[in-house]
């Protein structure tokens, strides 16, 4: 029965597509795995936006929506009419053709990252050898089009929030990068399937993910860093930071162009939180032995969703950096923090079972955080304010 | 020579056309993005993963975010009222000519082209790491260590001058 369940999807894409001749079927099954995709998670997108709206609200001490249908629940359709039926504004001077093909490319770039990643047991869309190179390609063009978005507007917020947004994403993509290679130093693949798989194993009841071991809890840390900086999410949410570049680089958008790029910004983050389940909570795999039972994409949607509240947790609660500080702390502690464990998997990977590893790994990584942030601390001064352009 | 073969051919080469006929700078940049973008697609329909993925992380992830920012920063995007001409088209040709002239020799004269069949090169991303870290690895670790220099000495290229400020 629960095994049933657990398959339902890939047995109703079988059974649906039994019905076509046996040429056709490949193309059919794949077609049909992409209009699901497409149809849930701008779907998802839609309750996000109430649920971010209301958790924020509830942080800040107010109600948030509440006035279509229970709770608010009917918010993003209130939304979605305003933003089709609204006039679509392009400014005179703007470059037309760049201008228009910005969001289409943007949101191309951010469904793509869904196809490899595994949403339950034998639930991915293209199961392929270099998964996780695809995912990072797939993330590094969407920069291309934040530039052309930003460019295109011929405004100086949009362009100042576009070299930003870029700066900022590529900065923090090497961090992402190289946190996620001491996951494949370990597995010994690129292949998410076979991550998910190699963290698919229970002792005592508990299971082995990534996260449950030193080097994969700093790994986790910084992903999870670097992940917020590359959505370009508060804290790191300074290319469209609203008081200072009015909205960055879709400042000259309106209309449904405007919502396009509010998804392509939501749908990163599913993507990237599905990503960080499936490299270091274990993607589908169920939290304890004994809950194997429930279905396997209801474990990765319960993960992934965990992941977007923590956003919006983060959102209502850190203010934002400064461009300096985004910098430095990116390229001064997270990236030399990221190269040591990479060390540290290495020695982890050649140790053996034991205890030993156990306290030498997180005995060295703890050690290099203390110092690294007492040293850090001691170079700053901490007094009153100081203003270097402002005066 | 498949439909996808055709459709990605015409891709890269619009996009060349385009980045040499456009008169917008960043709108020839942006050409040749695309032109990245049907090469790394040309890899992807050979059955080459990595080298396909990598293109796109490197030359339309890095490469083309480079060349934009290098635009912006060093000069005005204006458009420029005529069409712009190189003074030195004709070496330039003569070189586009002599360039293609010996990769078609090279890739004529090599024994896959002429058997007219189509190799699968099954050549997976553990193999590329293996050779890598196996019979490559010295070459590997001084492309590590010229890359290692190349940054530090752009870091000093661009470090503020202590004394200037002071």
């Amino acid at each position: 029965m629960f095994d049933k369940l657990d398959q339902i999807f890939v047995w109703l894409q079988h059974w649906l597509v039994g019905f076509l001749p046996e040429f056709l079927q490949p193309v059919a099954a794949a077609l049909l795995a992409v209009v699901v995709i497409i149809c849930f998670f701008p779907a998802l997108f839609a309750l996000t936006t109430v649920f971010e709206r209301k958790g924020l609200a509830r942080i800040q001490n107010r109600i948030g929506p509440n006035r279509a249908g229970w709770f608010g629940i009917f918010q993003p359709v209130a939304d979605g009419i305003k933003a089709l039926t609204k006039e679509d504004v392009v400014p005179r001077s703007a470059d037309h053709a760049v201008h228009f093909l910005a969001p289409v490319a943007l949101l191309a770039a951010s469904f793509m990252g869904f196809a490899v990643l595994p949403m339950g047991r034998n639930m991915v869309l293209a199961d392929m050898d270099a998964a996780l190179l695809f995912y990072f390609a797939m993330g590094a063009s969407s920069e291309v089009s934040i530039f052309m978005a930003g460019w295109s507007s011929r405004n100086k917020y949009s362009l100042l929030g576009a070299m930003r947004a870029v700066a900022q994403m590529i900065s923090y993509e090497i961090i992402l990068l190289l946190s996620s290679v001491a996951v494949v130093m370990m597995v010994g693949s690129l292949s998410l399937v076979k991550i998910v798989e190699a963290q698919n194993h229970y002792s005592y009841g508990l299971p082995h993910w990534f996260i449950f071991t030193p080097w994969g809890m700093a790994g986790f840390v910084m992903y999870a860093i670097a992940a917020t900086a590359e959505t370009n999410r508060s804290p790191f949410d300074l290319p469209e930071g609203e008081s200072e570049l009015v909205a960055g680089y879709f400042t000259e958008y309106s209309g449904f162009k405007f919502a396009m790029f509010f998804m392509a910004e939501y749908l990163a983050m599913f993507s990237v939180s599905g990503l960080g389940t499936t490299l270091f909570l274990g993607g589908w795999t169920a939290p304890l032995a004994v809950l194997q039972w429930v279905p396997s994409w209801i474990w990765f949607l319960a993960k992934m969703m965990m992941s977007i509240f923590v956003f919006i947790w983060m959102r209502g609660t850190l203010p934002r950096l400064r461009q300096d500080q985004l910098m430095n702390f990116a390229w001064k502690f997270v990236l030399p923090f990221t190269l040591l464990n990479l060390l540290v998997t290495g020695m982890w990977r050649f140790m053996g079972e034991g205890w030993l590893r156990w306290v030498v790994c997180s005995g060295i990584l703890l050690a290099a955080y203390v110092l690294m942030a007492r040293v850090g601390m001691r170079r700053k001064h901490f007094g009153p304010r100081s203003y270097r352009y402002a005066e | 020579m498949t439909a996808a073969f055709w459709i990605i051919t015409a891709i890269t080469i619009l996009g060349g056309v385009a980045a040499m006929m456009l008169r917008s700078v960043v709108h020839a940049a942006l050409a040749v993005t695309v032109a990245f973008g049907g090469l790394a697609l040309m890899f992807l329909n050979l059955g080459a993963q990595f080298a396909g993925f990598a293109q796109i992380l490197v030359y339309i992830g890095a490469v083309a975010i480079l060349v934009v920012f290098a635009i912006l920063l060093t000069r005005g995007s204006e458009t420029p009222r005529d069409a712009v001409f190189s003074k030195t088209w004709l070496s330039g040709l003569a070189i586009a000519a002599a360039v293609f002239a010996v990769l078609g020799w090279a890739i004529l004269n090599s024994p896959l082209a002429l058997e007219g069949t189509k190799p699968e090169p099954g050549v997976t991303v553990k193999d590329i790491g293996i050779a890598l870290m196996g019979p490559y690895v010295l070459p590997l670790e001084i492309v590590a260590v010229l890359l290692t220099s190349a940054l530090i000495g752009a870091v000093i290229v661009a470090m503020h001058d202590k004394e200037g400020a002071r």
